[in-house]
């Protein structure tokens, strides 16, 4: 134990928040948490949104963000104990000794700097290398994350690079003044499953290159379980479970734990489609107004009465564009839409509002879906006095009947959307869009911003809803554990035109194009060694090619 | 309910003190505002309070209805230019397009000609009466409303909620006083302390320049105006309503800023 490289022993953060109309108060955000890092081993930090896996993650630097402060405990780097040490000591420490690596490299990164500049300002400011030494450094790290044009990259700036490259710039920045211990946090979540991989790969191997320590925190268990050596499980501040990665994902102790790890496993079978579709697109093209391309390009899909068609694909694919297309929020070019046996108006305002309550949309942020001056009795009740005309009690009794169907009691009626949690304010969305009694739901990414297994309760709930109301869902999303778990149908998409379009049985099944394979291979699965199968198989077939 | 501060305090009793005196001004007005009751500049006494004016009326009851007068034009206008400011800016960015280019660059010719010499211009050709006055005073000012109503609702506008509006097919009346009215409500209601003070300055400005209210109607301005030659002599009067001016304006702005933390606090914003 005396060798290790950071030892946190009963470590107590807590914050000052300002509920609304009361006194501030202080509360404990972190429960007395303690662990051992050893040199070169890398420790996972996993649990829900408030779970408090990055604000352990800043205190191993001494930090806590605004109005966070650590309470009590220790925590020791190096054989030293780092809080209550001065700004100067831990000056010394940050940047250099341990450094961060951030969700958003985007947002992290100094637009207005070149990206070499960046990366080797903490060894130049902590006279650790000289400015050639530190470049050289830098372009050699460049080079082992597998970037392109490891020599000039630097000479860029932010903007000038993808998303996923940026996010390797950033881990080159952690690693180039050569620290102890990397704090990742959440550093693959912002991109595309595709681009994903090729980051964790980059990132494993230069955490096994360099022999550097790393805390590594994220929500997806199947993404940590591909990079650590060791899983603690956090949940509001408490450690549930601790062991090596293969204990966790394979003989989990406690039930929570074996709740995440068997959240991605539901099975459904897929119906085969009816005769007569309820919502059909031909060949639809269309293009935003004020640019001169198309972002859709002949796209077609048919709906099923109580089925789930997914469309699946990377962002910027035209998935959500084709949800607004539908919806006439962006009038197709050419192509139409065809409800039942009738073609709509391309545009919002040349539909009856018949036609408009037909098909309801939920939205991914369900806090900005929702007007924050309106109590939940407000937001669910408005449809069905616009569309059926319900007064009194007549409509109160439909709203009770609703919140009943949404697992959510008539108590909640009176609240505001901001005093509701993110799986009860996406509830109250489902509930607002089965007032109006659709044939058609459209789902954008309705699950990608809550906890996976509040998302799960929420797919149980559409499913659910689905079977006894017989609608059918569009199911916009970019992960395909869920696209297994709900779609009958399914249409991957890849620059505004649609891949591959079939039932989930012929669409999920060989022989793939090359996009879907892509797409299908990069899932995080949640078994040790998936990632080193994964790049392996992907070499041999550049080879074969 | 939390503590009111101090500094709301303050400004909440000089704002409903000056409003009081406004509204009952014809029962505590110790005389008539035209009548004659003393010399020239009398000083302060048991029987008036702040002393006589320029041609010996009643100081206090000048100062009362004068008060009457400059607050009652000044909630007027304000009243005018946030109807008409709210509204039409609302309606901009609802519909945005050709309809919002035409209506904001009508906005900028109008506010590119300074306010005060521009309501100069039209006071001089057109009979000063109190409906013009506020008419002219509330329209100009609609442009600033205009403004800031518009640029709060563009950002409101292309937010899910108001999407989800408009795809259940609510009408642009819905969505202006339903949707988006709610949540532009706090940033306006701190802009109408602003206007109002705005519009108390204007019209004291106007009435000290002889365009605003005519003599022997008071307002705060005009009886700046006709007692300022009293301070060469060393005689406070003129001070007086200035000094009225200013308590008011700090004070609606205190009150404006306390009212403008607590609804944003509603929204979990700063306490």
């Amino acid at each position: 134990m005396s060798d290790a490289l950071l030892k946190v022993r009963d470590l107590k953060i807590g914050a000052r928040v300002y509920p609304p109309g009361e006194k501030p108060r202080d509360i404990d955000i972190v429960h007395g948490v303690s662990f051992d890092l050893e040199k070169g081993k890398v420790l996972g930090l996993i649990g829900e949104s408030g779970a408090g896996k990055s604000t352990i993650g800043l205190a191993t630097m001494a930090y806590g963000r605004g109005g966070v402060e650590i309470t009590g405990g220790e925590v020791w780097v190096n054989g030293r104990e780092i809080l209550g040490t001065s700004l100067k000591d831990l000056r010394q420490l940050r940047g250099t000794e341990v450094t961060y690596v951030s969700q958003s490299a985007a947002a992290s990164f100094n637009p207005a700097k070149k990206i070499m500049e960046q990366v080797i300002e903490a060894s130049i400011h902590a006279s650790k290398f000289s400015k050639k030494d530190a470049e050289a450094r830098a372009i050699d790290l460049f080079t082992r994350l597998g970037l392109p044009d490891p020599e000039t990259i630097g000479d860029r700036y932010p903007h000038q690079v993808s998303g996923g490259q940026l996010q390797r710039c950033m881990t080159a920045l952690a690693l180039c003044p050569e620290p102890d211990l990397v704090v990742f946090d959440e550093p693959t979540t912002a991109l595309d499953v595709t681009t994903q991989i090729d980051v964790l790969m980059a990132i494993k191997k230069a955490i096994r290159d360099t022999g550097v320590a790393a805390l590594y925190i994220t929500h997806d268990l199947a993404v940590v379980a591909q990079v650590s050596d060791e899983i603690m499980v956090l949940r509001m501040g408490d450690m549930v479970e601790h062991g090596t990665t293969d204990q966790i994902i394979n003989a989990p102790k406690e039930e929570y734990t074996s709740d995440l790890v068997s959240v991605r496993s539901r099975k459904h079978e897929g119906k085969p489609p009816s005769d007569n579709p309820v919502l059909t697109i031909e060949h639809v093209t269309a293009r935003y107004k004020g640019t001169n391309f198309d972002v859709l390009h002949d796209v077609s899909m048919e709906l099923h009465a109580g089925q789930t068609l997914a469309v699946v694909g990377e962002s910027g694919s035209g998935k959500s564009t084709t949800a607004r297309v539908m919806t006439g929020l962006l009038p197709a070019r050419e192509g139409q839409i065809v409800f039942e046996d009738r073609t709509l108006s391309a545009d919002l305002k040349g539909r009856a509002r018949d036609d408009l309550r037909e098909i309801q949309m939920i939205y991914q942020m369900a806090d900005v879906a929702m007007n924050p001056r309106q109590t939940v009795g407000t937001i669910i009740g408005r449809p069905l006095e616009f569309y059926f005309g319900m007064r009194g009690a007549e409509k109160h009794k439909r709203i009770d009947e609703l919140l009943d169907d949404i697992e959510m009691g008539a108590e909640f009626k009176d609240r505001y959307p901001a005093e509701l949690s993110g799986g009860q304010k996406q509830r109250v969305c489902i509930a607002r869009a089965l007032a109006a009694k659709p044939k058609v739901i459209i789902c954008d990414e309705v699950t990608s911003a809550l906890d996976p297994l509040v998302a799960e309760d929420i797919l149980k709930l559409l499913h659910n809803l689905q079977k006894r109301e017989q609608v059918a869902y569009l199911f916009i999303t970019h992960d395909l554990a869920t696209v297994r778990a709900i779609a009958d149908s399914i249409a991957v998409m890849y620059q505004g035109r649609v891949v591959r379009y079939g039932t989930k049985a012929e669409v999920l099944s060989p022989p793939f194009d090359d996009y879907t394979d892509l797409l299908l291979s990069s899932v995080p699965e949640m078994r040790l060694g998936w990632l080193e199968e994964v790049v392996e198989h992907r070499k041999m077939e550049s080879a074969g090619n | 309910m939390t503590r009111i501060p101090p500094a709301a305090l303050f400004g909440l009793f000089f704002t409903s003190l000056y409003f009081l005196m406004a509204i009952l001004a014809p029962w505590i007005a110790p005389y008539s505002m035209t009548e004659i009751v003393g010399d020239v500049w009398e000083p302060w006494s048991a029987d008036h309070w702040i002393g006589t004016d320029n041609i010996g009326r009643d100081l206090l009851s000048r100062m009362i209805y004068g008060g009457r007068t400059t607050i009652f034009i000044a909630t007027a206008a304000t009243m005018i230019s946030f109807t008409t400011g709210s509204i039409l800016g609302f309606t901009a960015a609802v519909i945005g397009g050709w309809v919002d280019q035409v209506m904001s660059r009508f906005v900028d010719l109008i506010m590119s000609i300074p306010t005060l010499i521009f309501a100069l211009v039209v006071l001089s050709v057109m009979p000063v009466t109190l409906t013009i006055l506020i008419l002219v005073m509330g329209l100009l000012d609609a442009t600033r409303v205009y403004r800031l109503a518009r640029a709060v609702a563009v950002d409101i506008n292309v937010m899910d909620f108001v999407e989800a509006a408009k795809l259940r097919g609510e009408g642009r009346v819905w969505i202006i006083f339903r949707e988006i009215l709610p949540n532009a409500l706090s940033p306006l209601v701190a802009e109408m302390g602003l206007r109002f003070i705005f519009a108390v300055l204007f019209v004291s400005t106007l009435s000290f320049l002889g365009l605003g209210v005519q003599p022997p109607n008071a307002d705060w301005g005009g009886i700046v105006k006709e007692n300022k030659d009293g301070i060469i002599y060393g005689i406070a009067a003129a001070l007086v309503p200035a000094v009225a001016i200013a308590t008011l304006a700090i004070s609606v702005n205190l009150v404006a800023d306390w009212v403008l933390n607590r609804t944003t606090s509603l929204k979990g914003g700063r306490g």
